[in-house]
């Protein structure tokens, strides 16, 4: 497996080799499927379409709906404007949403279509519903066409209508999965204040099987709370790269104070979710949450022995890793590694920052790297433990690692886009599966007469 | 259960009048007074934006389909991230080692992308491309390589050519470019065609190998997935065949060099691969024989009509022989999944052949198909290949270069010879159809049953209602839908990561996944017991 990888270091400077970022509609599309009743629609040809449904389809284990304006090469030399009139057209009759969101992909921002002024002359039905935002995929990463798209509701959609802000909160949850959401959602109501999340796809990527098939399932946010979040007091901008520039734009237009954090994913991440929320609307926070987290703190105590000292290679989108690093930390483990493929300098400088403060030397950080380079850093110097997405299997067989899938895409196991890694349950989450993980390996690895019942 | 035409007019009452005059064409309802020779279905045609397909791009048809499962050329996806990144291991093909192809000499589970960014789009990616070539032919040395252009590619005009030559030349390894931007075409298959050209021109022919056996084959059109050329290999072997290569499944470039050794082409999938079929009997005077291992009768066929095909007793004899053994051990299991599967209906919808194979095998359960489309097929396809003289060109078809092929002065030899029958038997067997023929899909549907091309989102949805199957058989963007709409499904693929569902072997396996899928508990499960008490209905689907 992987066995043509080199042993030694390579030169290796242009393009990617097994990347660790997808392109920016597909970030785009997985947003625009967080509002109800919308249906993503690639302004390209259908092929990227095809990939991006494909890409979520296999990480969510649900229905992901979207249409294309299918170019060919016609359109591709004479502009894509005829196909997206035509595309909203047929659209609006044949499925009837209550919304489209078009994102761009590199063939329509190549030719330089102007999406505006084309969504302006379509017809779109009373009551109806266009956005867009530019996705071009030679820029950022799946997370930032996550972000644009997301940029794309607030200017769209979001208003204030001047009166005194709500006592609410809006929540940018980032490219997480529904059941992050739920979690977060949870959360929020057990401090007792009210909140519009969007995008959120609880409900669009984690639906039921149901008596009755319905295209747009329940879920996603209403457009009203969309259009009303102008009203409310504050937005926590949950991770920087997927949610800082929305909630930024969100404060420019309509006057909402954006608080940006962490991903609530590890214990301080999460304490500093709610003292925002404690300290925006001075709630305070109840016996339950203290509860949760004093599990959390129990259980990595009685467990810090599983997994303390313990080196880590991890990977994926730079706000999960962030999050997961500074969990890693409170662990007691030794984040070695640390790499995400979306471009950001910021990264590597948020990374070191925290490696240094816990007194940790000698890691490796990489923003815009690769697996391949990850590769060869395990190969010079292996870990204990490598964290991320399904593509990192390979890696882990070729270097005998044990492996906790985390993150996106997870296209080999089920079950996780139910399952939080985010608030103290999520804490509970992660323990269980580093420590499983580490464990396993030790009982298989070990000697018969090491082989212990009492771990 | 069967329907009739105006059932079909319903299905459509929703489009808007010109959606509604494309989409007519492209379904076909089987019935008694067209069942000799299937009416006109429209194919190969655009898709109508805003219409939920399920077809692919012409770099999906090229990379993603042919070339990229070639498992010792390094294919490096020249384009932003996205491409080649959804490219990356999701088709299953599985490749092994062999005495040929060492272990580090196998990329197939790697991805290469020049990752374009802003700049490389404006000024131009040529040299990055350089860059990387250069770059991988140092950290891998790979035999060959292979370079897939992408939407933004063509638009900004990278010269491919230039720099797969200059590459060439500096480092005397095969560097083959394909202009396969996903624009090109109306779906994956004008990628297939821009792929089977350049494996023609550039590969084909080139090796000196001297292939030992009797009876040489290649299988084209086959991918290894859930490893179905692996059964189908093995099959051929224990009678007596040397499989020379597979294509591209678990196929290596080193082996592709010498396909031209083969005495006779087999071809599984139709739509993907018939041009290198056809290129090599015109080159090389190789006959080919349409052959479907999908299914228990049809595996036994196409076992018997290729032993007929060599015109020798012994072959055709020893065929039995592994006919008889093989069903000797699979059918008491076989009958057990039977008993669950028998009397059951399903709809196939799969990229090309697919859709038309699959029927044999489900056929051999007891199972009828009563829908059944292609994602990107041609009208041959449907049709059989006797129509592809009235098929017209449209300016998307004529985009995709057809190579000008010539018999080769030195390695030419007539088909016949290359199977040893005599130049009359051939000529009776061509136009019996035996060799260089498909009759389409069309033949093995049943009387009320329907064909249609292309098929979106809205139509499956309207044709489940309305034929209410017992089981889908999908690809993974429509399968979690049909379980939304409570009908089982079954990927046609990736298999649900099982296979292989080739040859007998592969039969075993099928059916029993097959028998998983209707028989799932959870199906009887999904209403709830507190509205059971109210409902109690007779004959309630989730009772
Ligand atoms: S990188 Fe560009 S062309 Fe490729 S899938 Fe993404 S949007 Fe489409
Ligand atoms: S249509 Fe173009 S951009 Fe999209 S996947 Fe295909 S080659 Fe890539």
């Amino acid at each position: 497996m992987l066995d043509c990888v080199p042993d030694k270091p390579v030169a290796h400077t242009a393009g990617k080799i097994n990347p660790i970022k997808a392109c920016q509609p597909l970030g785009a599309m997985y947003a625009a499927l967080g509002i109800h009743g919308c249906l993503p629609h690639s302004h390209g040809s259908q092929g990227c379409c095809a990939y991006h449904r494909m890409a979520l389809t296999r990480h969510f284990r649900d229905p992901a709906m979207a249409s294309s304006s299918s170019f060919t090469e016609g359109a591709s030399v004479f502009g894509g404007g005829s196909n997206l009139k035509t595309a909203i057209k047929n659209i609006f009759q044949i499925y009837n949403p209550d919304i489209i969101a078009v994102h761009t992909t590199c063939l329509s921002e190549t030719i330089g279509d102007d999406i505006p002024t084309i969504i302006k002359q379509s017809e779109i039905p009373e009551g109806k519903y266009v956005i867009h935002c530019n996705t071009p995929s030679y820029k950022g990463s799946h997370i930032t066409g996550f972000s644009n798209m997301c940029k794309g509701m607030v200017s769209y959609l979001a208003g204030s209508d001047g009166s005194e802000k709500k006592r609410r909160v809006n929540i940018f949850p980032g490219f997480i999965n529904p059941g992050d959401m739920r979690e977060i959602k949870r959360i929020v109501s057990e401090l007792g204040v009210s909140y519009i999340m969007y995008p959120d796809t609880t409900g669009v990527m984690d639906s039921p099987i149901l008596p009755k098939y319905e295209m747009f399932p329940k879920g996603g946010a209403k457009i009203e709370d969309i259009i009303d979040s102008g009203n409310s007091q504050a937005t926590l901008a949950l991770g920087s790269w997927a949610s800082d520039e929305p909630a930024a734009l969100l404060q420019e237009k309509c006057k909402v104070k954006g608080i940006p954090l962490k991903l609530p994913i590890g214990v301080k991440a999460t304490d500093d979710m709610i003292m925002a929320i404690k300290n925006e609307f001075g709630v305070e926070v109840p016996e339950s949450l203290d509860i949760e987290r004093g599990q959390v703190l129990d259980t990595l105590i009685d467990t810090h022995f599983h997994y303390q000292g313990k080196t880590v290679a991890l990977f994926g989108d730079p706000d999960h890793v962030i999050a997961m690093t500074e969990f890693l930390i409170t662990m007691g483990m030794v984040p070695k590694y640390v790499l995400t493929g979306t471009p950001g300098s910021k990264f590597e400088k948020i990374i070191n920052g925290m490696l240094e403060d816990a007194g940790i030397e000698g890691s490796k950080v990489r923003a815009e790297g690769d697996l391949f380079d990850l590769q060869q850093w395990i190969k010079e110097e292996s870990v204990d433990l490598l964290i991320g997405n399904s593509h990192g299997k390979y890696i882990a067989r070729a270097e005998d690692l044990p492996f906790v899938r985390f993150g996106f895409p997870i296209m080999d196991r089920a079950v996780h886009p139910l399952m939080p890694v985010t608030g103290y349950r999520g804490c509970l989450r992660l323990i269980e599966m580093i420590s499983d993980a580490l464990l396993d390996r030790r009982d298989r690895d070990c000697l018969d007469e090491d082989y212990e019942l009492v771990l | 259960m069967t329907v009739t035409e105006s059932e079909i007019e319903d299905v459509m009452a929703t489009y808007p009048p010109k959606v509604l005059k494309n989409r007519k064409k492209h379904l076909v309802l089987k019935t008694d007074d067209c069942a000799a020779s299937c009416p006109q279905i429209e194919a190969n045609t655009r898709t109508v934006p805003g219409i939920i397909s399920q077809r692919g791009c012409c770099y999906a048809g090229c990379k993603g389909v042919v070339v990229g499962p070639i498992k010792d050329m390094v294919s490096i996806t020249h384009g932003p991230i996205g491409c080649g990144y959804y490219s990356w291991g999701t088709r299953r093909n599985k490749a092994r080692a062999d005495d040929k192809t060492p272990p580090e000499q196998i990329y197939t589970a790697m991805c290469f992308s020049t990752d374009m960014q802003e700049s490389d789009i404006v000024f131009g990616g040529e040299k990055k491309l350089a860059r990387m070539i250069d770059e991988v032919v140092e950290a891998f040395h790979p035999r060959a390589i292979n370079i897939c252009s992408t939407c933004p590619i063509g638009l900004i005009g990278d010269d491919l050519n230039a720099v797969a030559k200059a590459a060439e030349e500096k480092y005397g390894i095969t560097v083959i470019p394909y202009n396969c931007e996903g624009y090109k075409g109306v779906s994956q298959s004008s990628g297939h065609h821009i792929a089977n050209n350049q494996i023609m021109d550039k590969i084909i022919g080139t090796g000196t190998d001297e292939l030992k056996g009797k009876y040489i084959l290649n299988i084209l059109g086959e991918y290894n997935i859930g490893g179905d050329g692996w059964e189908i290999e093995r099959i051929l072997g224990d009678i007596g065949y040397t499989v020379n290569s597979i294509l591209t499944g678990d196929s290596a470039y080193v082996n592709i060099k010498n396909l031209h050794k083969a005495h006779l082409n087999l071809v599984q999938c139709h739509r993907s691969i018939n041009y290198i079929a056809e290129m090599m009997e015109t080159k090389y005077g190789i006959p080919w024989m349409k052959c479907n291992f999908i299914g228990v009768e049809a595996t036994i066929d196409s076992l018997r009509k290729l032993a007929e095909s060599f015109g020798d007793e012994e072959l055709m004899a020893r065929t039995e022989v592994v006919i008889e053994r093989e069903i000797a051990r699979i059918t008491p299991a076989l009958d057990q999944y039977r008993k669950i599967c028998k009397g059951k209906t399903a709809f196939a919808f799969v990229g090309g052949s697919r859709s038309h194979h699959y029927q044999y095998l489900l056929r051999d359960l007891g199972m009828e198909v009563v829908v059944a489309g292609y994602e990107f097929a041609h009208r041959d396809d449907y049709e059989g290949r006797q129509v592809i003289p009235t098929i017209k060109s449209d300016a998307d078809s004529k985009n995709i270069p057809e190579l000008h092929i010539e018999p080769d002065p030195e390695m030419y030899e007539e088909p016949y010879l290359h199977l040893n029958l005599s130049k009359e038997k051939y000529d009776q067997m061509v136009k019996e159809g035996h060799f260089g023929y498909y009759e389409g899909m069309y033949p093995v549907m049943k009387d009320g049953t329907v064909m249609v091309d292309d098929c979106n989102h809205y139509e499956t949805e309207e044709l489940l209602e309305m034929f209410h199957p017992d089981l889908i058989f999908s690809g993974v963007r429509d399968k979690y839908i049909s379980h939304k709409m409570g009908v089982p499904s079954k990927q046609l693929h990736s298999y649900d990561y099982s296979g292989p569902y080739a040859g007998f072997n592969g039969a075993l396996i099928f059916a029993k996944d097959v028998a998983h899928a209707l028989t799932t508990p959870a199906w009887k499960m999904i209403t709830p017991p507190w509205e059971k008490e109210t409902e109690k209905k007779e004959g309630d689907n989730n009772a």
